[in-house]
């Protein structure tokens, strides 16, 4: 590690904590759309562990198919998956009007119960999967690579997921606030009422919502899987959903706020990781790198570091007819 | 009783025989012998005067963590918080419990209050911010839960130098030797004793003071409250803080009774989140707690017999169960929406 040098730790650092963020992104980004539609999803904890399973379970299945392809494949099919495991959150607090709070925290329950009844039924009562054979490559970006000092820095060796999750954080900002469909989103999150006048299906709008949210969690938690613990066990997933909805928050519900978080969040979590052998960052007790992100979201809520305000009908299911 | 009283005892109902259902049509599906399975889980909890005792230690923090959340949701306030509260007592209790040296009649009693206290006191945070700033609880407390994890397990290692610590001393211990006695040996303790007296003392200051009507006014309508001259920011920090204090009990009872150490966790000990289930399922009312703790703690204990031959079922069938059941509660509006569409076929208004 020594050896490395100074651009070569950055370059480490930078990448640890780029593939740490990917998955948080991608959640993250489900999150902002779900509660910009107006519906709290707590779930997305358990979205994420669907999402991850998936990704392992059809991963380890198709990988003689698939081969170089399997993760790509995998990440879809944990996709629609995540989206279809959403639809829960969907039925029961928009149609049902139950607690968005409560629905979340069964949908929880219910990943973390069904994602490790399966894995001890399909491997014969072992609660871990064998390790993935296809995983997530790093690879060089063309061109890019080749630019002094930022090449190496930015562009060698790195997975095209984190780049993707960046892309799809500026997709999803475009989308919320420069498109039609994004100001329908917004509106419903905002003034339910208001919307349903001008003619906006509120429910309709709220499920889609939740749905993508749903599908984006299921990515997440399948690139999670497949990047970084390779395997499936009831400890993969443990707090990175709610840490997107850390990032979120603390990016104000805005996608590219959010990913700024997500970045910084991801670049908490690899000096935990990668820190002991940083000069430096060494002395820092791990502790202080794991409560960082938490921290600094309770203090950006509380308005310490900028107001966070919240979608305006977050938590409450849309009554037509009630003031 | 009226009708109202009814719907509301018969909403669980419904909702434990659908969820049970679901679970039968899952297992069979899976491939699984559901009679088989439930007769295991039922031995599981009734069994032999082992798994009794066991299923009632199970019971023992459920009630607490679900009296907790229960009791914050009597004023409006969501506490997801309990699971890290829950954590910080449980670390609270084991410290006490290796570091004082004094009598049992003091130490059990220091322990345990101590224990509350730190559960208080991290539920302090949200109360205060909540409060002071408005600041949405639900967020707050959810972030605790990590801080919480992440900082006992430094404290663990801080004060251990290894991942677990000692047992605590004998005179901090919750166990009874007649339990042990009549339950083979299993760690049934004396906590039921606290959670069962933490219940009533809950259901009298709900009902029968001043603060429980305060609190309450609260969770009804907070500007009616204030215009009626109570103070509100007050009684939403009082809300919390004994919300947590019942947490850091839960977290004593592990401490203490169950496994008399702590050791680092990789993830959150699950209990707090069970706690909501709990209340949920007993429609956040003391009693109610009570039956949602032992149905909960059972199941929950039983399940790890069902992977047992010959029904080779994986305990997670019972999360499944668990989650289907809160599903149901939460969706309330399905019964009322299945009651009229049924009453509409019929031609009956």
């Amino acid at each position: 590690m020594e050896e490395l040098g100074l651009i070569g730790i950055i370059a480490f650092v930078f990448y640890t904590s780029l593939s740490y963020a990917a998955p948080l992104i991608f959640t993250g980004l489900g999150a902002v759309f779900s509660e910009r539609s107006g519906v709290t999803n707590i779930g997305l904890e358990g979205i994420m562990q669907i999402g991850a399973f998936t990704g392992i379970i059809t991963n380890l299945m198709l990988a003689d198919t698939f081969k170089g392809m399997t993760p790509w494949v995998a990440i879809i099919i944990a996709m629609v998956i995540g989206s279809i495991f959403s639809l829960l959150l969907a039925v029961s607090s928009v149609t049902f009007r139950s607690d968005q709070i409560i629905a979340g925290t069964a949908l929880n329950m219910l990943a973390a119960g069904a994602t490790v009844f399966l894995v001890k039924k399909i491997f014969d009562g072992k609660g871990q999967t064998p390790y993935i054979q296809e995983t997530i490559t790093r690879f060089d970006i063309p061109v890019l690579e080749d630019i002094p000092v930022l090449g190496p820095l930015f562009f060698q060796n790195v997975y095209i997921t984190s780049y993707l999750a960046v892309l799809a954080a500026i997709l999803g900002w475009f989308v919320l606030f420069k498109t039609p469909f994004g100001l329908r989103i917004r509106s419903v999150g905002e003034h339910p009422t208001a919307a349903d006048t001008m003619g906006i299906k509120v429910n309709r709008m709220r499920y889609i919502g939740v749905m993508i949210s749903g599908a984006l969690g299921g990515i997440g938690g399948a690139i999670f899987s497949q990047t970084i613990t390779l395997d499936y066990s009831a400890a993969t997933i443990s707090g990175q959903g709610f840490m997107a909805i850390a990032a979120m928050i603390f990016g104000k519900w805005n996608p590219l706020g959010m990913m700024g978080a997500a970045i910084f969040f991801g670049f908490a979590q690899s000096l935990s990781v990668v820190g002991t052998s940083i000069p430096f960052v060494q002395d820092i007790p791990t502790v202080y790198l794991y409560i960082l992100p938490y921290v600094l979201t309770i203090l950006a809520i509380a308005g310490f570091i900028g107001k966070s305000v919240a979608p305006k009908a977050l938590n409450q299911p849309y009554i037509k007819g009630q003031r | 009783m009226n009708k109202k009283r009814l719907i509301s005892l018969l909403i669980p109902v419904l909702a434990i025989v659908l969820g049970l259902i679901v679970g039968a049509i899952i297992m069979m599906v899976s491939g699984y012998d559901p009679v088989v399975g439930y007769t295991q889980l039922w031995e599981g909890i009734f069994g032999d005067p082992y798994v009794m005792g066991e299923t009632v230690r199970q019971i023992t923090p459920y009630i607490l963590a679900g009296l907790a959340v229960a009791f914050a949701f009597k004023t409006g306030l969501f506490n997801i918080g309990v699971e890290g509260q829950l954590i910080v007592g449980w670390f609270a209790a084991v410290w006490v419990g290796l570091s004082f040296d004094m009598p049992a009649v003091l130490h059990i009693p220091f322990a345990i209050l101590v224990a509350g206290l730190a559960g208080a006191l991290w539920a302090f945070i949200p109360g205060i911010l909540k409060a002071r700033l408005g600041v949405n609880e639900v967020v707050v407390t959810i972030m605790l839960n990590y801080v919480a994890l992440h900082v006992t397990n430094a404290l663990i290692r801080g004060i251990a130098g290894k991942d677990t610590t000692d047992r605590i001393a004998e005179t901090a211990s919750l166990r009874i030797p007649f339990f042990e006695e009549i339950t083979m040996y299993s760690r049934m303790h004396g906590g039921i004793f606290i959670a069962i007296l933490a219940v009533i003392i809950i259901y009298f200051i709900l009902q029968k003071t001043k603060l429980g009507y305060e609190l309450k006014a609260v969770g009804f309508n907070q500007d009616a409250s204030k215009y009626a001259g109570m103070n509100v920011p007050r009684n939403i920090v009082i809300s919390m803080v004994i919300s947590g204090f019942l947490a850091g009990l839960a977290g004593a009872m592990e401490g203490l009774g169950t496994f008399e150490y702590v050791a680092t966790k990789t993830s959150t000990t699950g209990i707090g989140f069970e706690g909501i289930a709990v209340a949920v399922l007993g429609a956040n009312h003391p009693i109610g707690v009570v039956f949602g703790a032992i149905l909960f703690g059972a199941l929950k204990y039983g399940s790890l017999n069902m992977p047992n031959p010959p029904a080779q079922i994986p305990s997670e069938m019972i999360t499944i169960i668990i989650a289907i059941i809160i599903f149901f509660v939460a969706s309330a509006y399905l019964f009322q929406w299945l009651y009229e569409k049924f009453s509409k076929k019929k031609g009956v208004k």
